[in-house]
């Protein structure tokens, strides 16, 4: 099995450089992670983050022949060979397949990831109907892994201002919450021509989401949500 | 002044709808100005002349025209939001910008009352 890998160690390389690797291993059933980490055995310099192994954690982001993924649940019987594996694009290298996530997460905090309810606490739960928990299907699952808001070219140009699909379909499930109650000062903080609009519905978002997540439709409810407020 | 990034300009949601309105504008006179032309026996200066003698007809462009104008405003304003960088230039290029449109406006008025 054949493997081309992005290097790159500050501390030792001038740039970044795209290193070979052959595998000895049948592909079967195997994930992409499984390769990465007997691959580590041969050479144990490679840097990547990986955590749970299923697909829950959201450590092993990566982009897997031009694609974002993460691989512990990418098949390597899908991948064309050589597989090609760089970092999620648009945020710094650290290390080889290791990127710096500040920007990332510094735009998910900008949102208030957290219920903000004045009421006082009651005995049990806030509790929902079953409707209303439902409007946050689709929402709550995301594991910030950052695949979406890396194959965002609105982030690429400005990921300091535009806060990325992960971070508005994680600020439309706050919205979302009838437990929540801070909808308008959340759509305050949305209202700006980079924070929110810069998304131009191109969708890479939701083509590379590994949860199957639609952060173009979340984001067009918001926008809805907005009119609706204006109008 | 600090060098922070300041975001909160509170205008996104204007000019999002205004593009996807103009562009509904202008969908419609498109389609249309294809229709009347293509039910036309034959077609050449003289339809040309008569479809917009009228004011109606000159109206309705004009109207075409702004949204055209309001819409390119947008879209070129977005795309130098996204590539360039230093607020000077931006400011710069977001002035020749709209004062171009405004010239194509006055310009666009010349053309169809043929002044």
């Amino acid at each position: 099995m054949k493997l081309r890998i992005y290097r790159y160690d500050p501390d030792r390389d001038n740039s970044p450089y795209m290193q070979d690797y052959d595998l000895q291993m049948d592909a079967g059933d195997a994930m992409l992670l499984d390769a990465l980490m007997l691959l580590r055995q041969q050479d144990d310099s490679i840097g990547f983050r990986k955590s749970c192994r299923e697909g829950v954690c959201g450590s092993d982001a990566m982009n897997i022949n031009g694609r974002n993924g993460l691989a512990c649940i990418t098949p390597l019987s899908a991948l064309k060979q050589p597989i090609e594996i760089r970092p999620l694009p648009g945020l710094p290298v650290i290390r080889d397949l290791i990127v710096d996530m500040t920007q990332f997460f510094k735009q998910y905090h900008s949102i208030k990831p957290y219920l903000v309810n004045n009421d006082p606490p009651p005995e049990t739960e806030r509790l929902q109907s079953p409707k209303d928990r439902a409007e946050l299907d689709g929402l709550y699952e995301c594991i910030l892994c950052a695949c979406c808001t890396t194959a965002c070219p609105s982030f690429w140009w400005n990921p300091d201002k535009f806060v990325g699909p992960s971070g508005l379909l994680q600020a439309y499930r706050f919205i979302a919450d009838t437990r929540d109650q801070d909808t308008a000062a959340r759509l305050d903080n949305l209202e700006d021509p980079y924070r929110l609009f810069r998304c131009h519905t191109i969708m890479n978002c939701v083509d590379v989401c590994p949860k199957e997540l639609n952060p173009t439709e979340a984001i067009g409810k918001i926008k809805d949500m907005m009119v609706k407020r204006a109008v | 002044m600090v060098n922070r990034v300041v975001t909160g300009a509170h205008y996104g949601l204007r000019d999002w709808l205004a593009q996807r309105v103009t562009a509904a504008v202008m969908a419609v006179y498109v389609l249309a100005l294809a229709v009347y032309l293509l039910m036309q026996p034959g077609f050449g200066y003289d339809t040309w002349v008569y479809l917009f003698s009228g004011n109606v007809m000159r109206t309705f462009s004009m109207l075409f025209l702004l949204s055209l104008f309001y819409h390119a405003w947008i879209g070129v304003r977005d795309i130098v939001m996204d590539y360039v960088k230093p607020a000077g230039i931006r400011l710069l290029i977001h002035v020749l910008v709209i004062l171009a449109l405004i010239l194509y406006v006055i310009w666009s008025v010349q053309i169809l009352w043929g002044l």
